[in-house]
């Protein structure tokens, strides 16, 4: 009798029951959220290589694909832990941008030993995260407005302490010094890689087992997912979002010394989009700006799809304002059907 | 049911909580047997929400005490009480829609995997939590929940509902208390729900179920604690008195 109820709610569910064509693919997206940018991938790569005039598929792209990746796509590891949570991360640009002028200027200037340098950097990283962490977590302010406040803090600081000025090549202690490590090549055959793309795809690794298989991973989700019912699961809400910022903050200071081997040099006007092409990574990769979904693997594939965007169109011969088109025209399809498959069940 | 010699599992006396000018709670007291569904009912603004939640360890009483097995207990917060083996299932269903069964009813309180896994790597154990979720639910006969990882936003209010019940089964191992466990529900989830209700005290677990559904209450209840103006006006039973009766007393026509 009891099990008859049962059985016959679930059928009474058109959440439980999918029907037609469309809810089925709901539910399978529902239920693995990188289908979606891996079949962008997928198709953008078929149509520039159609577009590209035979330059799209060499090996060499595929290497400048990656390399241009590197910084993106580790920074949006940090990006996507704070969306997880439901917030946002709007200083992660200028962040990477101070912790790597604070570890040149250790560095070159105060004569620090390489290693030191870095740890200096990751420690002031993960003190500007937890600065961030502190505002959003224990005072409760929103994450856009701190962030956004610290975005131009971390910018200006950056430019005070590095007064403008570019650090070289040679200063940091030329090519074979560990600050620039990242940007050592690696040749497999014809493909011509950095180790600072390896140590973004560790990143994501590293990542992927964390929120998948701790308990720290797991209330980062529920957290995003819902604060209350986290709080009553008895999950320390405020700490794991005050974590959550620092960690950020620590992969502020992975992603600068990416960058340092990225461009060689130390400058403040490096990599000036990175701020807004986290969040493009980590939207398109399928993470929900609401909080608690998506996979870690899908702002990989992301952060690919806007670098392959930018560079496809480029070998297309597409204008460069055109280029900025189509990837917000992306970033509105990522939004829309995110708030489709978010309805599932109801 | 209960045996009114019998130690009380959980009680309370003179709890008082003020809040600002208003005292929710003026002396209130709470004996639960084991073995039994114990009711509350009152008004609104009757305390008996301020009174679960300074058994459920959301709040804490300005003055009396807190016994379980008699002895003295505090509870600073959720957490305490949960340790001390007092589940409670909120009115507002409180699961992560988007996180599977197995890892809500296991949510906050993950298992380790054995060896060095989960020593050194922190790895849970998330094979060994999706047997034991799927055996939480199938000891409340809520087995017809094929698939331990779809989400529990995919599933109809009852069966969330169910999950929430076999996580304070799962881990309560004295009390269990339900805040308007069937309020979401429709009528047919509602039954299952109250199902639940009588394995949970057939296993043993004393249940404290808060309602304003009388119906329910004198169907599932063995005893009925009626609190009026922050404390206990009386007891009675689905025997001993009617449903209007009971109403009377509760709103302050009748006196017990």
């Amino acid at each position: 009798m009891q099990e008859e109820q049962v059985v016959e709610d679930a059928a009474a569910q058109p959440a439980a029951a999918p029907h037609s064509l469309l809810s089925r693919v709901q539910h399978v997206l529902h239920r693995y959220p990188t289908i979606g940018p891996a079949v962008v991938l997928l198709v953008s790569i078929a149509v520039f290589t159609a577009l590209g005039n035979g330059r799209f598929q060499r090996p060499e792209t595929l290497g400048i694909i990656l390399q241009q990746t590197a910084v993106l796509a580790t920074l949006a590891v940090g990006q996507t832990l704070v969306i997880l949570t439901a917030g946002i991360d709007l200083a992660i640009g200028t962040g990477m941008l101070l912790t790597h002028i604070i570890v040149a200027k250790a560095a070159v200037d105060y004569g620090v030993h390489p290693i030191l340098a870095l740890l200096i950097g990751a420690v002031a990283g993960m003190l500007l995260g937890a600065f961030n962490g502190v505002l959003v977590a224990k005072f409760k302010l929103p994450p856009f407005i701190v962030t956004l406040g610290t975005f131009y803090i971390f910018g200006s600081l950056a430019l005070l302490v590095s007064k403008a000025q570019t650090t070289s090549k040679e200063a940091l202690g030329g090519p074979d010094s560990l600050l620039l490590w990242a940007g050592k090549g690696i040749s497999i055959g014809s493909l011509r890689i950095t180790t600072g793309v390896l140590v973004a795809f560790f990143l994501y690794v590293v990542f992927w087992y964390i929120l998948s298989y701790t308990s720290w991973g797991r209330h980062v989700y529920a957290t995003g997912d819902d604060p209350d019912a986290a709080l009553l699961a008895g999950i320390n809400v405020k700490r794991v979002l005050f974590s959550v910022y620092v960690v950020a903050g620590l992969i502020y200071a992975i992603g600068g010394w990416v960058q340092l081997g990225r461009s060689l040099s130390a400058s403040v006007n490096a990599a000036t989009d990175a701020n807004l092409e986290t969040i493009t990574a980590v939207v398109i990769g399928g993470v929900s700006l609401f909080g608690g979904r998506g996979r870690i693997w899908g702002v990989l594939i992301g952060a690919l799809i806007v670098t392959v965007f930018r560079i496809g169109l480029s070998l297309a011969g597409v204008s460069v304002y055109l280029q900025n088109f189509a990837i917000g025209a992306l970033i509105l399809t990522a939004v829309a059907l995110d708030q489709w498959i978010r309805r599932v069940g109801k | 049911m209960s045996d009114l010699d019998q130690q009380p599992v959980l009680a309370a006396h003179g709890l008082v909580k003020r809040f600002g000018r208003v005292v929710a709670l003026d002396g209130s007291d709470l004996e639960l047997y084991k073995g039994e569904v114990l009711a509350i009912i009152g008004d609104n603004g009757a305390g008996k929400s301020t009174l679960i939640k300074c058994l459920s360890g959301a709040l804490t009483p300005d003055e009396g005490t807190i016994e379980m097995g008699g002895q003295k207990v505090t509870f600073r917060n959720p957490q305490d009480a949960q340790a001390a083996g007092i589940e409670t299932v909120y009115q507002t269903l409180a699961v992560a829609p988007a996180l599977d069964i197995a890892t809500n009813i296991f949510l906050g309180r993950e298992r380790l995997r054995p060896g060095p896994l989960g020593t050194i790597f922190r790895m849970v154990d998330r094979p060994g939590m999706a047997r034991d979720a799927q055996r939480a639910l199938a000891e409340l006969g809520i087995d017809t929940l094929q698939d331990i990882t779809q989400a529990v936003e995919t599933l109809s209010g009852g069966q969330r509902q169910a999950v929430a019940v076999a996580r304070a089964a799962a881990f309560g191992s004295k009390v269990v208390i339900m805040d308007e466990p069937t309020a979401a529900l429709g009528v047919r989830e509602s039954g299952q729900v109250l199902q639940l209700i009588r394995d949970l005290r057939d296993r043993g677990l004393p249940v404290i179920l808060i309602s304003h559904n009388m119906p329910q209450v004198f169907e599932v209840a063995d005893r009925i604690h009626i609190e009026r103006l922050g404390r206990r006006t009386a007891i009675v039973t689905p025997q001993s008195h009617t449903m209007s009766e009971a109403v009377a007393i509760m709103t302050g026509a009748a006196v017990a």
